[in-house]
């Protein structure tokens, strides 16, 4: 059986955190390139301008891109034939993540709880997913992600009778309602199906996979495809100030649902779309 | 068309004002967010003096993250404005003359911005590290136990903003998406 340390993992964390908040990855930095290119607004040029050099800064001085650093979130993959010597997998995580946060001159955004609000001074706790797989791998996905498009996200319980139809029209009404507030140019990553936890889950789940990867099943990879049309034709732009990118990607996931249950999740995702992925053997 | 103005804002500044200019902002503000903006309305009620005089300023809805040593500031882009509506119009009553931040105000911080001649800036949200570089000095004045909350005092030097919200019912959120709605 194959160990893995746990002073390993808090090191890896530490890092992730790190460079998650310092260099923006290329398929967004790209998709900015992109967007130059293509956006009809001069005012919305003038953002994608300052959002390319602004990531040139983060990298160049290694300093956060964005002052919300985020809630730092995970999405685990615990190979079943591998073991975590030396502690709690999740302990290991939240060292990380203070060591992280703490060296990197990263912000802490996290309070103890919502009744008290007091900011708990490391930015943990961290928030977990653990899948255990097949395997002896661990592999952590991270991402930094920011309160302002969090606040903008969203989940409704359709009926079966809504159909498709009533899907995009709800999930075009919720980045609609965001407009400036999110921070477009978004990433809107969506879930459909599951049950309540499970959809929100799935639509956090999509914003992990690289911008421009479409999804693995042709229906749904068109449907990504057609909402993003929709989605760039509200005007919305670039900051809210009005444009043609509303959206960078839309991304879809979707899972079983009961007879009774439509489920749909939009979890927006602000232009600063943070990601790692490190897989541990 | 650049602008570029000189803090405190003058009222023939504001006049001139038109929702969607680009303008490069030079002079003090003072940085507040949910937690400052609480307190000093919690404190306007009791009767006590707010800690900074607002007749006149500018507040920046900020929380920066740490400085680096030898830095002046951290990362330093806006904050969601809207969590301050609950609070902003009497900070309007006060002589707030300008904000900066992005995204939505509500109606009743429009008009009360149109009442006493106040304009909203946008800065580009998430043009932290940019932003930072037009930030030339920075102290903290008030309320120092909020940490990144604090109200802090900084010098800015042609820091980029749009007008979102002038004072002629200008609003470039809604003229900027009618204008290229499909």
């Amino acid at each position: 059986m194959k160990e893995i340390a746990y002073e390993k993992i808090v090191e890896e964390v530490k890092t992730m955190c790190m460079e998650s908040n310092y260099n923006l990855g290329e398929d967004v930095y790209s998709a900015f390139k992109q967007a130059l290119q293509t956006e009809r607004s001069e005012t919305g040029k003038e953002v994608l301008t300052q959002l390319i050099d602004n990531a040139d800064i983060a990298k160049a001085e290694r300093v956060p891109m964005c002052q919300d650093t985020g809630t730092a979130v995970f999405m685990v993959e615990v190979g079943q034939d591998c073991h975590i010597a030396g502690g709690r997998l999740v302990d290991a995580i939240n060292e990380g993540v203070e060591k992280g946060y703490g060296e990197g001159y990263l912000r802490n955004s996290m309070v103890y709880n919502p009744m008290n609000r007091k900011n708990t001074g490391n930015n943990t706790p961290a928030i977990v997913h653990i899948d255990l797989v097949e395997g002896e791998e661990l592999t952590l996905h991270m991402t930094a992600k920011g309160g302002g498009a969090e606040n903008m996200s969203a989940l409704k319980m359709l009926k079966p009778s809504d159909g498709m139809e009533g899907v995009k029209e709800y999930i075009l009404s919720i980045v609609k309602e965001a407009g400036p507030n999110a921070c477009p140019p978004l990433v809107v990553g969506i879930g459909i199906g599951g049950n309540f936890e499970r959809c929100a889950f799935l639509a956090k789940k999509s914003l992990f996979r690289p911008l421009g990867v479409r999804h693995e099943d042709p229906a749904v990879a068109e449907l990504e495809l057609e909402l993003m049309e929709q989605i760039n034709r509200l005007g919305i732009g670039p900051q809210g100030m009005g444009g043609s990118t509303t959206a960078l990607d839309v991304k879809v996931e979707l899972e079983s649902c009961h007879i009774a249950a439509l489920p749909v999740a939009v979890n927006l995702n602000c232009h600063a779309s943070r990601h790692q992925t490190i897989v541990m053997k | 068309m650049q602008k570029k103005i000189r803090l405190p804002l003058r009222d023939e500044d504001i006049e001139s004002l038109k929702a969607g200019d680009r303008v490069l902002l030079s002079g003090v503000v003072y940085t507040a967010r949910d937690a400052a903006h609480k307190r000093m309305v919690e404190q306007e009620k009791e009767g006590t003096p707010l800690p900074v005089e607002l007749n006149g300023q500018v507040l920046y809805y900020t929380g920066p993250t740490p400085a680096k040593p030898g830095e002046v500031i951290g990362s330093a882009g806006p904050t969601t404005s809207g969590r301050m509506d609950l609070y902003t119009p009497a900070l309007l009553e006060k002589g707030l003359k300008g904000m900066i931040g992005k995204g939505y105000r509500s109606e009743e911080v429009i008009a009360s911005m149109l009442k006493h001649n106040a304009v909203y800036f946008g800065a580009v949200g998430g043009a932290a590290a940019l932003i930072a570089r037009s930030i030339k000095r920075a102290e903290v004045v008030a309320y120092e136990d909020l940490g990144t909350e604090a109200i802090r005092k900084l010098t800015i030097e042609d820091f980029p903003v749009f007008v979102i919200n002038d004072i002629h019912g200008g609003d470039i959120y809604k003229d900027g998406v009618a204008k290229y709605k499909q």
